[in-house]
């Protein structure tokens, strides 16, 4: 998805948990690293995600999610993006989420998992990366 | 050569070593932006007066403590916050922890509980049993307590927009195993404004919701005297990215909120105020947090005396419970969490807490497995028992450095609490993001800090190595949502719905009028109305609110 102009970043909150400070701190550097960033609130249901990504015409989905129900939610999205056209987008990942979860996640399309302590630095280039692909 | 003065030494003595060899950093600074002097003398304490500043413990203005002898008497409360899956099994962890000698019980509800939906619900999926126990209805609660004396045991549960409910299925409870309510101890979190700022599980607009809480506050005065109403928490602001001075600014800020709310729906302050209570968090800067408890404490007794003219001693006492900073903890070189919770809850109780959640060490992956949570209580033994930390009260009080760092945060906190104050309170200030705003500036710095390594977190920035992967995580299975909700299909069927739609009627008509809810929650729970059934009634009334969104 090698792109001209600023990466489009939708940073969203899955599922019913208000742990929203990783998130927010996502969010605002992404934006510093030159990206457009939309964070959605608390509480999105999968579709709610979906229908923003389309809306909003992101190249990047970032999902984080504390409350354990990540195998249910993600694959979701992930799913719902395909069938509206929109599995090009990248999925990512981010939270508390235990490693042998990670590989089901990522056959599930999720392309990367940052769980705590990963540095953003790590985020932003990997989604530079991905988006020079 | 003798220095007589600070400014003597610092220039005859200090001044050539750091000369000769520079200091390792430009200047100290505490999380709150307290910038550090080498060394505290009784200049920094120039206008420190012992009987106005500190005081004998459990005396105004309690800086030391609020009981007179403290742990002398009796150990700090051991309380694990704990719940996952479903009733039973959460159950037999309260039943374990009680035999490995904790002595109070801290029910952690699931996701769908705490915003009043029943494990059925369509958004509910993937979240039933989780972060907590699913509860239902009445007969869930009856089952977590199975075997367990609510006359015997205290009782505190995190739930807030909920809170009406879930204390009413305790009541309820409590009646059945023929407990007066009056002889119930425990505590509801029932601190919705923190929610707005800080934890997300909000459902109304805080104004009804205001009046929930005050509607406790009045229902417990007259029937359950020893029953704490709120627990006015810093806990999640500070998980937020707070610093420890906002932490307690705009926790004392909400807690003049509801003080307010409740004068103003016709109590008189000393008929609520010695029930109010308060939750913090312990966090990694060992001083600051021990000086943060104390200056909670003096701070909440001049606003209780001076603000509000309480006149009775236990209204300006600040009682609170600590957890350690679950933020602290490391997936990275996880047994070094072991380590961190041990200075933490030694900090706390060298604060002179009431009671003290140790975080398990595995839990930047799960919630506690069996095996981490043995830990974390006995961490706290070790505290208790060995090194016998309770045997002196506020054994730091005196130190030139933690008085001028409780001298510091309670200013800092002060001016924090004028400012929410310019802007007409707490509840405006949320409305405006005010709080939220300063919380995701702190929280954006520290993460800027840790990434530029200016602070040390050891094992992910600094001292890293390759450590072993953690086993026996604690797994929430699906069979237990499938479970949960065969079970309330089949407890919709075997109740008596026309009791059950009288009761949420009844209710409607009380949360429409200006009576207290409570006895309407009471006889709705006891009709085993479910959580999802009463909450989507009081939906209808009040509304919902979405999160007062600062980005």
């Amino acid at each position: 998805m090698a792109k001209q102009g600023k990466i489009r970043v939708l940073i969203a909150k899955p599922g019913l948990d208000g742990h929203d400070r990783g998130a927010k701190v996502v969010a605002r550097a992404l934006r510093d690293a030159g990206m457009e960033v939309i964070y959605s609130g608390i509480r999105q249901t999968p579709e709610m995600i979906v229908e923003a990504a389309v809306q909003e015409d992101v190249d990047v989905v970032g999902l984080s999610i504390l409350s354990g129900a990540h195998l249910e939610l993600l694959p979701l999205v992930t799913k719902g993006l395909k069938k509206k056209g929109r599995g090009d987008a990248l999925v990512i990942a981010g939270g508390i989420i235990p490693e042998d979860d990670v590989p089901a996640l990522q056959q599930a399309g999720v392309k990367a998992v940052f769980g705590p302590g990963a540095p953003t630095k790590d985020i932003i280039d990997f989604i530079k990366k991905e988006s020079a692909k | 050569m003798t220095s007589k003065t600070k400014q003597e030494w610092r220039e005859g003595c200090l001044a050539p070593v750091i000369k000769r060899s520079p200091e390792r950093q430009d200047k100290f600074e505490t999380t709150s932006g307290i910038e550090l002097d080498t060394v505290y003398t009784p200049e920094d304490l120039v206008d420190f007066r012992y009987v106005r500043d500190l005081g004998y413990p459990g005396e105004y203005p309690f800086t030391r403590g609020v009981q007179p002898n403290m742990y002398r008497g009796r150990i700090w409360t051991i309380r694990q916050y704990a719940g996952f899956g479903s009733a039973e099994e959460t159950n037999q962890r309260y039943r374990y922890l009680l035999e490995q000698g904790q002595t109070g019980l801290s029910v952690a509800f699931d996701l769908p509980t705490q915003i009043g939906y029943d494990s059925d619900y369509p958004q509910a999926k993937g979240e039933v049993g989780k972060v907590g126990v699913a509860i239902d209805s009445l007969q869930d609660i009856e089952t977590l307590f199975q075997g367990i004396p609510l006359g015997k045991v205290s009782t505190s549960m995190t739930i807030n927009a909920t809170a009406p409910v879930l204390l009413a299925m305790y009541i309820a409870l409590g009646k059945k195993q023929g407990v007066d309510p009056s002889k119930l101890e425990g505590t509801v979190q029932n601190d919705i404004l923190k929610e707005y700022i800080a934890r997300g599980t909000h459902i109304f607009p805080p104004r009804p919701s205001m009046r929930l809480t005050t509607d406790i506050f009045a229902y417990c005065a007259k029937n359950i005297p020893r029953w704490n109403t709120i627990s006015i928490s810093g806990y999640h602001i500070r998980e937020a990215g707070s610093t420890a001075a906002q932490e307690i600014g705009f926790t004392l800020a909400n807690g003049i909120a509801y003080a307010k709310a409740a004068i103003d729906a016709g109590l008189e302050v000393d008929s609520f105020a010695p029930r109010l209570s308060f939750f913090f968090n312990s966090h990694v800067n060992f001083f600051e947090e021990i000086a943060k408890f104390r200056a909670a404490r003096r701070l909440w007794a001049k606003i209780m005396k001076e603000r509000f003219g309480a006149k009775d001693s236990r209204s300006w006492m600040l009682r609170f419970h600590t957890q350690t900073a679950g933020c602290s903890l490391t997936a990275q070189q996880p047994y070094n969490n072991i380590v961190r919770t041990t200075l933490q809850g030694l900090a706390a109780t060298l604060g002179s807490t009431q009671s003290l959640h140790t975080n398990s060490f595995d839990e930047a992956y799960a919630p506690p497995s069996e095996e981490a949570v043995t830990v974390a209580v006995r961490t706290q033994q070790i505290l208790a028992h060995e090194n016998d930390i309770g045997n002196v009260v506020d054994p730091l009080g005196g130190s030139y450095y933690i008085e001028y760092l409780t001298n510091e945060l309670e200013n800092k906190a002060s001016e924090y609490i004028a400012k929410i104050d310019n802007l007409g309170g707490a509840v405006v200030a949320i409305e405006q993001g005010y709080q939220q705003r300063e919380i995701q500036d702190a929280s954006y710095s520290y993460q800027r800090e840790v990434e530029s390594g200016q602070r040390a977190v050891v094992g992910v920035n600094k001292f890293v190595s390759p450590y072993p992967k953690i086993t026996g995580l604690i797994r929430v299975k699906p069979e237990v949502e499938k479970r949960q909700r065969e079970r309330l299909a089949q407890l919709k069927k075997e109740r008596d719905n026309s009791k059950v739609s009288q009761t949420l009627r009844c209710l409607e008509d009380v949360a429409r009028g200006k009576d207290n809810t409570m006895p309407a929650f009471l006889e709705c729970v006891e009709a085993y109305a479910t959580l999802g059934e009463i909450c989507d009634v009081l939906r209808k009334i009040f509304g919902t609110q979405r999160e007062f969104l600062v980005f």
